[in-house]
């Protein structure tokens, strides 16, 4: 089985390029399924659902989203066995930019959209830094111009990966990128293997269900930023 | 073999390629100090920043180093110069090869046609991704009858097209004067301010409102938007091939738009349910249940008809804007045609063409199938 983890910001079109793609790969004879993780709701088992695509749904609840999704790779992908799926995704909405679900020696794919704005390439971090494959969504609706500074900055931050446009709606480039699924590596078990990126996390009084705020209250793993004079707020970079 | 651009100091990098500010600036580090080199900077970086960015420090100098090639490249594209594309014949929705392929040189415009559905995206597309066989309709696109590299279709710095599509925007909150300088500096372009006044002199060659530099982009009428891209597009951008999904009669000059991109030999394709804009192309591409059905020049006559076909269309527009400025239409219709013929009597042109001696011949007559 083919595995597959696709990341990106809320809303900027992962499950509809997903969608597009599964599409081409359908009508090639491939199995494909996907484990949707999410915070606190997601409206997208529907939409897979209608599209007849085999959909399980992880919500993390109170749990930070990236460690839930670490702990939980191992059984999807042992559902995904079972299924006898030829590809299995994972879609995850990266929410604090932090961390990525990437994996060594498992296709990544960073799904980022032309609406959100020209620095978001900037603002994203490891998801989109540590991705093999860039899917840009939404170029439709923006200027030549745009396109090509945010193609430009999503290069700045990752040299190395392939950059490609996908339309969500019209499905332009989706069979392009079914193509580089194909090429992903077969993926026997996920045991064993190694994130690219650290999942560090302050543990506080407030990971615990703390809710009042006060000195007091707060324990453990505690930052403050430093909004001294002649300082932008910003701890720990000795600027 | 050069020296290893980590090991040499951040001044003398600093120095050599400015644009590198935006790699400290992306992963918000601090720059730094000027005798320092990459090496340095990344082993004497705090453990708690990189842990805060998610960073390694070998991975740091790797990214840092492939920042500066992208530089290299960007300063020093080494484009191909395109003198012909091709698109062989592939197959149509239903596995039936196509009628034909076609080639295009720098300056041509062709105009793809077709009913709704059938294929202009998908053409538009093959050509955009450099399908190379591995596309559903079997085409291959050829760079001076060359099959290209695939690897080109993820490089930033080569892409071939520009693709001007109907429901663009713009999405930044910048003047156009901030806009074509972003867009410049991110092409690596030298003199930054005379380009952009360029562009928007040019955009006004073919605007119908007047753009001015300090409007905000995104107060700019349809017309003005589309104008701005255009002239962009042709002066700014590198991409050699333009594909332009209908430009709307309203606000900007057609003709005008396409001499321009004409003249920087630019190749250009235009998917339009219009026929005035179909029959301005040289060439049109017909296409019919996601095939090419047919390749047709467009005839001397064509040409003619084209020009009375203006008139029409030109009056349709007069009295559009009439509509739109509460004005009434009851100028009497023979003087709103004179007008749209630049002047001349409408029955001018069709006696015109009455009288060139073409005669009604039947061979000539919605030439091609039905």
């Amino acid at each position: 089985m083919k595995f597959i983890t696709v990341a990106g910001p809320p809303s900027s079109g992962k499950t509809s390029v997903i969608i597009r793609a599964l599409e081409h790969l359908k009508a090639q004879g491939q199995r494909a399924g996907v484990v949707k993780f999410d915070c606190v709701s997601t409206l997208d088992k529907a939409r897979y659902t209608t599209s007849g695509i085999p959909v399980k749904v992880g919500l993390s609840g109170h749990i930070c989203p990236d460690h839930f999704f670490v702990s939980n790779l191992f059984q999807c992908h042992q559902w995904g066995r079972q299924q006898g799926f030829d590809f299995l995704f994972t879609e995850s909405a990266g929410l604090c930019n932090r961390c990525a679900p990437h994996i060594r020696n498992i296709l990544a794919v960073c799904v980022i959209d032309n609406l959100s704005g020209m620095n978001t390439p900037w603002k994203i971090g490891p998801m989109l830094r540590l991705a093999d494959l860039v899917v840009i969504a939404k170029s439709d609706l923006v200027s030549q111009a745009e396109k090509e500074v945010f193609l430009f900055r999503t290069k700045q931050v990752n040299p190395r990966g392939a950059i490609i446009h996908v339309n969500g709606l019209t499905g332009q480039g989706s069979a392009e990128l079914a193509s580089l699924f194909f090429k992903a590596k077969e993926v026997a078990s996920v045991n064993e293997t190694k994130l690219r990126s650290s999942m560090p996390a302050a543990v506080c009084s407030y990971c615990l269900g703390q809710t009042t705020i006060s000195d007091q209250f707060q324990m453990g793993n505690i930052k403050r930023m430093d909004l001294s004079e002649g300082n932008e707020g910003v701890q720990g970079e000795g600027r | 073999m050069t020296r290893d651009i980590a090991t040499l100091p951040a001044g003398d990098v600093f120095g050599t390629y400015p644009g590198i500010d935006d790699f400290f600036e992306s992963i918000d580090l601090p720059r730094p100090a000027e005798n320092i080199t990459m090496l340095e900077y990344a082993a004497f970086l705090d453990e708690e920043i990189l842990e805060d960015k998610g960073l390694m420090r070998s991975q740091l100098i790797r990214d840092f180093k492939d920042f500066v090639t992208g530089l290299q490249k960007m300063a020093d594209p080494g484009e191909t110069a395109i003198q012909s594309i091709t698109i062989t014949a592939g197959r149509d929705k239903s596995g039936q090869p196509e009628e034909t392929g076609f080639t295009l040189q720098p300056g041509d415009v062709v105009s793809v046609v077709g009913p709704t559905g059938s294929g202009k995206s998908r053409l538009l597309a093959d050509i955009e991704w450099m399908a190379q066989g591995d596309t559903q309709t079997g085409r291959s696109v050829l760079i001076n009858g060359e099959s290209v590299d695939t690897q080109w279709r993820y490089s930033s710095e080569q892409r071939f097209v520009a693709q001007l599509s109907q429901n663009m925007n713009f999405i930044v909150d910048l003047s156009v004067k901030e806009f074509i300088a972003m867009h410049a500096e991110a092409r690596g372009v030298k003199d930054v301010n005379a380009l952009v006044y360029r562009v928007i002199d040019t955009a006004n060659t073919i605007a119908g409102e007047p753009i001015f530099a300090e409007t905000g982009v995104t107060a700019l009428s349809g017309g003005q938007s589309r104008a701005l891209m255009i002239a962009d597009t042709a002066l700014v951008g590198h991409s050699p091939i333009v594909l332009i999904d209908e430009i709307e009669n309203a606000g900007i000059d057609r003709r005008k738009a396409l001499e321009l991109l004409v003249k920087k030999l630019k190749v250009v394709l235009v998917a339009t349910h219009d026929p005035v804009l179909a029959l301005m192309a040289d060439k049109r591409i017909v296409l019919k249940n996601g095939g090419i059905r047919k390749v047709l020049e467009t005839t001397p006559e064509e040409k003619e008809n084209l020009r009375v076909l203006q008139c029409l269309d030109g009056a349709v527009v007069s009295i559009r804007n009439a509509i739109r400025d509460a004005r009434t239409i009851e100028t009497p219709f023979q003087e709103i045609l004179r007008d749209s013929c630049g002047g001349a009597p409408f029955e001018q042109a069709i006696v015109k063409q009455l009288s060139s001696g073409r005669k009604a011949d039947p061979g000539k007559r919605w030439k091609g199938n039905t």
